[in-house]
């Protein structure tokens, strides 16, 4: 059982510790944890209402009608639901907290349970019977906690005998609750952000400019090759969208330099927009179609008004995967002026790929050799997306590219990888400090999975191609003993294996006899 | 008695086929905004048709879900479904030589069906986390299956009732006459019971049968960067 104080955890594996234990139920665990409210401007900003409005409970009530209208998924999942239980154990978040409202039927029944009260026979004339309710204030402020304390994965939905998809409800409830001015400030402040300067940090293109120079020079530094990182050069091949995170954090710097070094080996122009700087689109965690489409919009702006590129690539961001694959020729379509012959958008992973199945960059592998690694899934890109032209593709594409840079690569738990990957417990809306407790708590199955791979196979790090995957685990992984620098960006290990043309190497990184074959599975 | 039980059944089927029905047109004219497969997901229609077929044949995802209640959920439908055909042989005079074929299997299927309800109820009220999301028509539900179960065994086993009268009032309704429904105590509860369960469907969670046909995250092709996908409303935001 996973513990439920507040201390931080170091070795939360315990006797029979498997990362998916199910835990005893703890009633009312979380029912405390609310994340911040957000600001009256950015609500404004974002098209809803500053504050909670005086009819909410009225204009709620709509809202659920509306939605149930306009969106299949949400009235299949609201009446489909049996209460089979087949998915109470598939959270991350109830496997590490033990609360019941954690479990994802449990997070749909309520929202369900208000459905079921204004728009079914038998909640309208039975609500005992089948457990509807009143939207009183209490509902409300509950709902706001828990859909708070969904990180969208979509692990139940992989399980559930219908499909049925708890991001979805989870989405919509949160599009309820900002229609009625009962917005959380992570989201919508970095949606009103987006909207402003381009980015979810607010980074201006003087600012973004500077950085990229000092990006370059570390390259030079490093290499003794040039190696350019273009800002809204007009006319250049391919437009690179990727998180904002990639120009300031560790270890998405470090991802950064490597697609940069990938598009410079294969010889391609490219450029970022300091217009659309930001892959993520905070409009899917707020379940929001209008917002999300508002800022897919600007890449279609930067891609076809602003710089005239015929191909779109996107860097390592999960959720902003998961739009870009699955929506963005819905929201921001269609894109009939880009190349047709490479698919839109790509990922700079199967970009990456094509590249080193074509032979076009040099690789040491031994230059990876410190890390012993394994890659975690992330959630919106393994469920919620593809890569290449085959089913499973955002599975195997990843562990190529990683065994092609890597001697030492391991696979965690298969009940934790792939389709049935365990969120890192900072998604959907959730990477912001209040909520810290909440995301320790998330985080550990993977954690756990982690700790089995470090004791079988001396794993040491852990590749991810999610800023927000990469900022959550450097923040947990402590807690949990292992170094924040543990994880690390999938191209940041292509970046290190990467020996550029005209690259002086040394002796220190020439290939180390044996290295090659090593270790590796 | 016969005259209450015809009234009753006419009602019942009118409910269940035009409720039913007004569900699912609801469900048919909802459009799907965006595409949501859980992926991995088929590429194209036809793999999406095996993969609707796998989850409607063998359960699959509740199989990688959860063997238990896999095996109890499988068990009652399987059961189900043949107890089902076995009854078409009371609503066609000339009983068709399939339905001939599964009589012995259907006969003793009844027992598979309420052992699987057995379990399912078993775990609804000993696994805690089941027990916290039933509610009371949770647990109606599954009476209301083993009642009907239970009863239908009770005639076939342990008091037999004149099960050529039983048909001629059942092919007398499918011609609008009304025949004498022998008076029968475990025959006059299966009927009601089987009559409520008509009624409940289309305003119940029985509504998972239609349902899953339309569920998004399963009936969608992963094909989004080849074709775009556009719900009506959505295409008015564009003008």
């Amino acid at each position: 059982m996973a513990p439920l104080d507040d201390k931080p955890v170091l070795d939360v594996r315990g006797p029979g510790g498997h990362p998916l234990d199910i835990p005893r139920l703890a009633c009312g665990a979380m029912d405390d944890l609310k994340s911040y409210a957000a600001h009256p401007k950015h609500q404004e900003d974002c098209g809803f209402p500053g504050e909670l409005i005086d009819n909410w409970q009225e204009v709620a009530i709509a809202k659920i009608g509306e939605l149930a209208d306009k969106n299949r998924a949400f009235q299949v999942y609201l009446d489909a639901c049996v209460k089979c239980g087949a998915c109470t154990d598939k959270c991350h978040f109830f496997l590490g907290t033990g609360d019941p409202k954690n479990m994802p039927v449990a997070r749909q029944d309520l929202l369900r349970s208000v459905y079921r009260r204004y728009y079914t026979f038998a909640g309208k004339h039975f609500p005992w019977l089948v457990g509807a309710r009143d939207l009183t204030r209490e509902v409300l402020d509950e709902w706001y906690n828990y859909y708070h304390q969904c990180s969208q994965c979509r692990r139940c939905s992989v399980f559930c005998p219908y499909g049925i998809d708890t991001a979805e409800i989870s989405m919509a409830a949160r599009e309820i609750m900002d229609t009625v001015g009962k917005g959380q400030k992570y989201c919508n402040e970095i949606i009103a952000k987006v909207k402003v300067t381009g980015n979810n940090l607010g980074l201006n293109p003087k600012a973004l400019g500077a950085t990229l120079e000092g990006l370059e020079e570390d390259i030079e530094d490093e290499t003794g090759v040039s190696v350019r990182i273009p800002l809204d050069e007009k006319g250049a091949d391919i437009l690179l969208i990727t998180p904002s995170a990639d120009f300031f954090a560790e270890p998405h710097i470090e991802g950064l330099l490597g697609y940069a070094k990938v598009f410079h080996e294969a010889g391609v122009s490219w450029t970022l927009s300091s217009y659309a700087s930001e892959a993520a689109n905070f409009g899917m965690f707020i379940g929001s179609y209008e917002n999300m489409r508002e800022i897919s919009l600007r890449i279609r702006k930067a891609a076809a008004i602003d710089l005239g590129v015929k191909r779109i690539v996107f860097g390592e961001c999960g959720h902003a995967w998961r739009v870009a694959y699955s929506f963005l020729n819905t929201l921001a379509g269609p894109f009939d002026f880009l190349d047709q012959n490479y698919p839109i958008p790509q990922h700079i992973l199967e970009f990456t790929h094509n590249e080193l199945e074509k032979g076009t960059l040099n690789i040491d592998k031994s230059r990876n050799d410190e890390f012993r690694m394994t890659y975690h899934d992330s959630c919106n890109v393994a469920r919620g997306s593809r890569m290449g032209d085959k089913p499973g593709g955002q599975f195997e594409i990843p562990r190529a590219v990683l065994r092609a840079v890597c001697n030492h690569y391991f696979d965690m738990d298969r009940d934790t990888i792939k389709e049935s990957t365990v969120c890192c417990g900072g998604g959907g809306g959730l990477l912001t400090d209040e909520l810290m407790d909440l995301r320790i708590k998330g985080s550990s199955p993977r954690m756990k999975a982690l700790q089995q791979v470090t004791e079988d196979h001396g794993v040491t790090h852990m590749a991810a191609i999610c800023a927000i995957c990469k900022t959550q685990f450097s923040k947990v992984m402590p807690k949990f003993g292992y170094e924040m620098d543990s994880i690390l960006s999938v191209h940041q290990l292509v970046s290190n294996a990467i020996i550029l043309t005209g690259q002086e190497t040394d002796e220190d990184t020439a290939p180390i006899e044996g290295a090659a074959t090593a270790g590796a599975e | 008695m016969s005259t209450l039980y015809a009234v009753l059944f006419y009602l019942a089927t009118i409910l269940l086929v035009v409720g039913t029905g007004l569900k699912i047109r609801k469900y048919a004219i909802t459009p799907a905004p965006l595409k949501i497969p859980t992926t991995p997901a088929p590429t194209t229609r036809s793999g999406v048709f095996w993969r609707m077929a796998r989850e409607v044949t063998v359960f699959e995802s509740l199989f990688k879900s959860n063997k238990w209640i896999w095996l109890f959920g499988y068990m009652f439908h399987a059961a189900l479904l043949l107890v089902l055909l076995r009854h078409f042989r009371y609503f066609t005079f000339n009983v068709w030589w399939w339905v001939e074929l599964i009589q012995p299997f259907g006969k003793y299927a009844g027992f598979a069906m309420v052992i699987g309800l057995g379990g399912l109820w078993a775990r609804r009220i000993l696994v805690e986390r089941i027990r916290y999301i039933s509610s009371p028509s949770d647990h109606l539900m599954l009476a209301l299956l083993i009642g009907i179960g239970a009863s239908g065994l009770s005639m076939k086993f342990l008091s037999p009732v004149d099960i050529i009268a039983v048909k001629v009032f059942f092919l007398g309704l499918l011609r609008f006459q009304i025949n004498e429904l022998p008076n029968q105590i475990n025959l006059l509860v299966h009927l009601a019971l089987v009559a409520t369960l008509m009624i409940i469907f289309p305003i119940s969670k029985l509504l998972h049968g239609p349902g899953i046909f339309f569920s998004p995250t399963r009936n969608q092709v992963d094909d989004p960067r080849e074709k775009r996908h556009l719900a009506p409303w959505a295409a008015e935001l564009e003008k």
